[in-house]
């Protein structure tokens, strides 16, 4: 492992710690003490059914954005993608927007991010038959904007269709992506597809980095672009789909944080995958310990606040790097 | 050592047929020359050999069909290096040459002693190692086709086949890479090399294919293959036909 890695994961160590001190009843290192020995009760309720549900789901959720941009940067050959181009994202926003709109979210709890997930599956599903048997990444790109747009119109549906303002303001404050109220339910159902979707991205490393020479220059490597792309796509729609489903719509995590670990690898696709999981976990927590520190009236929105921290510190990047990418 | 076996192979691109039937049996040992004038399938021909477009016909390796082999098994058998090969990431000039070694690896790991050795070694025959670690997308067109030479020696494959390796080439490396063709099919390999220089085609080769229009109008030794005559109905040119040093000298002098 590289100095980087270890690095980052002290990092996530420590805004991990962040996430846990952070919260509207401020505990003390005396009250943490208390609540690990099981003498603080009210201590233990608030670090271990509140707290730490919600700092591990922004752990593996940020942790899969990353590494599932940085897959697709380099599978794409593409600076700009990232996990919603395929309409990955999208479909699984639409799963959890059907299980609102159906008042199924409120029978079952677990309806929406199940729904979230068989979303993203269906979205991948559309894409392969646009997609057909060609191996072209531009067909790709065009297939994934499609079927992103239609889950997207599928959404706005829903909105125009809410029977009540209520309705529409619950799919809509979804929408913003938001770690509130998580519990150890969205863990188990976010790590199994983020385990999953981050092994197939990882297995692929190598055959990324051939892609570097094109798609002629990959396969005469060796490389079988057909099954590389099946398991760089499953594994976006297992990882991002149980992502979003346990998050809401969160963007630009996935499309900058590559960005900011290329400096400090070779810069080949292979040694940004890890890298990247690591830089989005920590930087996804970070993020939601921020929106519970700053006071509004009302919480900040994970997504609202990524989007708004993302797009300013990537310009500031992106004008410093200019052509480094 | 790998045998190359073409039958009748023909390629359609955007329903246009750009190589037709063409059979021949490549040997271990030869500096095979692939000439033709521009669109004559010469490239195709090329990627019909890898398996990257779709042929009617066989290829087979060893007697064995291209088709029916796994893409890693081809890749350590014969080596590629396409015409303006693309570089989307800005690797350095090392990295770049360690993708030859891809087809050796298992997914996800490490690069072994000897994977490094060959990458060192295939560096140091092209001249680049004095700078392996730039970016290699900011190299000149000449120092980026060596370093993409480099990548396709250290697939330690014992086939080559090159897409004009030395059009971007300056005199002295233009000559230090024919010679370095030339070894590597001294050394028992085969050697398959797209061109458009008629003189070091005729002085570096062992063997000519002569592609015109998708066909093969002429397989054989330089002397029998590059006549006044050939060149006049396939490339549409006069040429001068000299002795020099070291070999013939084709230099066309006029259009027909």
């Amino acid at each position: 492992m590289t100095r980087l890695v270890w690095f980052l994961l002290f990092g996530c160590v420590l805004a991990a710690a962040v996430s846990l001190a952070v919260g509207p009843v401020p505990l003390g290192v005396d009250r943490f003490v208390a609540a690990f020995a099981g003498r603080d009760e009210v201590a233990a309720t608030i670090l271990f059914q509140l707290r730490l549900p919600r700092t591990v789901v922004a752990l593996l959720v940020g942790a899969m954005l990353g590494v599932g941009g940085a897959a697709l940067q380099g599978y794409l050959r593409n600076p700009l993608a990232e996990p919603a181009v395929l309409g990955a994202s999208n479909g699984a926003a639409l799963g959890a927007v059907v299980a609102l709109y159906f008042g199924l979210a409120a029978v079952q709890p677990l309806a929406l991010p199940i729904l979230a997930v068989v979303g993203a599956m269906l979205a991948l599903l559309l894409l392969f038959a646009l997609a057909g048997r060609g191996e072209s990444a531009l067909t790709l790109i065009l297939g994934g904007i499609a079927v992103s747009m239609l889950a997207g119109a599928g959404i706005s549906l829903a909105l125009n269709l809410s029977p009540n303002p209520f309705a529409a303001m619950e799919i809509a404050t979804w929408l913003m992506g938001s770690l509130a109220d998580r519990s150890m339910a969205h863990v188990w159902i976010a790590l199994p597809c983020v385990a999953t979707g981050t092994a197939l991205l990882l297995y692929d490393g190598r055959a990324l980095d051939a892609l570097t020479l094109g798609e002629d220059g990959a396969r005469a490597l060796g490389v079988d672009l057909r099954r590389v792309r099946a398991r760089v796509l499953l594994g976006i729609a297992i990882g991002v789909g149980g992502a979003v489903a346990v998050s809401g719509s969160i963007g630009f995590v996935g499309l900058i944080v590559p960005h900011f670990v290329r400096p400090w690898t070779d810069r080949s696709p292979s040694a940004t995958l890890v890298p990247s999981a690591l830089a989005g976990a920590m930087l996804l927590v970070l993020a939601d310990a921020a929106v519970r520190a700053i006071p509004t009236p009302t919480e900040l929105k994970l997504g609202v606040v990524t989007a708004m921290l993302g797009v300013p510190v990537f310009l500031i990047h992106l004008l410093r790097a200019r052509r480094q990418w | 050592m790998v045998t190359i076996t073409l039958d009748t192979v023909s390629v359609d691109l955007g329903g246009r047929r750009v190589l037709s039937d063409v059979s021949a049996t490549l040997k271990p040992g030869q500096l095979i020359g692939v000439l033709g004038p521009n669109g004559a399938g010469k490239s195709t021909l090329a990627r019909a050999i890898l398996g990257l477009v779709r042929t009617h016909g066989s290829v087979s390796i060893d007697g064995q069909a291209l088709a029916g082999m796994a893409p890693a098994a081809v890749a350590r058998r014969i080596a590629y290096l396409p015409q303006g090969q693309a570089l989307h990431w800005p690797l350095s000039v090392e990295r770049v040459v360690a993708l030859g070694r891809l087809p050796h690896l298992a997914p996800m790991s490490r690069m072994a002693a000897a994977d490094h050795a060959a990458v060192e070694a295939a560096m140091a025959r092209v001249d680049v190692t004095g700078f392996r670690d730039r970016d290699a997308t900011t190299l000149s067109g000449g120092e980026r086709a060596r370093v993409l030479l480099a990548r396709a020696l250290a697939q330690g494959a014992s086939a080559l086949v090159a897409d004009e390796p030395l059009a971007a080439l300056d005199p002295r490396h233009r000559i230090e890479v024919a010679t370095l063709l030339r070894a590597e099919a001294d050394a028992g390999r085969l050697v398959i090399v797209v061109l458009h220089d008629l003189s070091l085609a005729a002085r570096m080769c062992d063997r000519l294919l002569l592609l015109d229009h998708g066909r093969l109008v002429a397989d054989g030794a330089p002397a029998t293959v590059l006549t006044p005559e050939r060149l006049a109905t396939v490339f549409g040119v006069r040429a001068w036909f000299g002795d020099g040093e070291g070999g013939p000298m084709i230099v066309p002098v006029g259009a027909v």
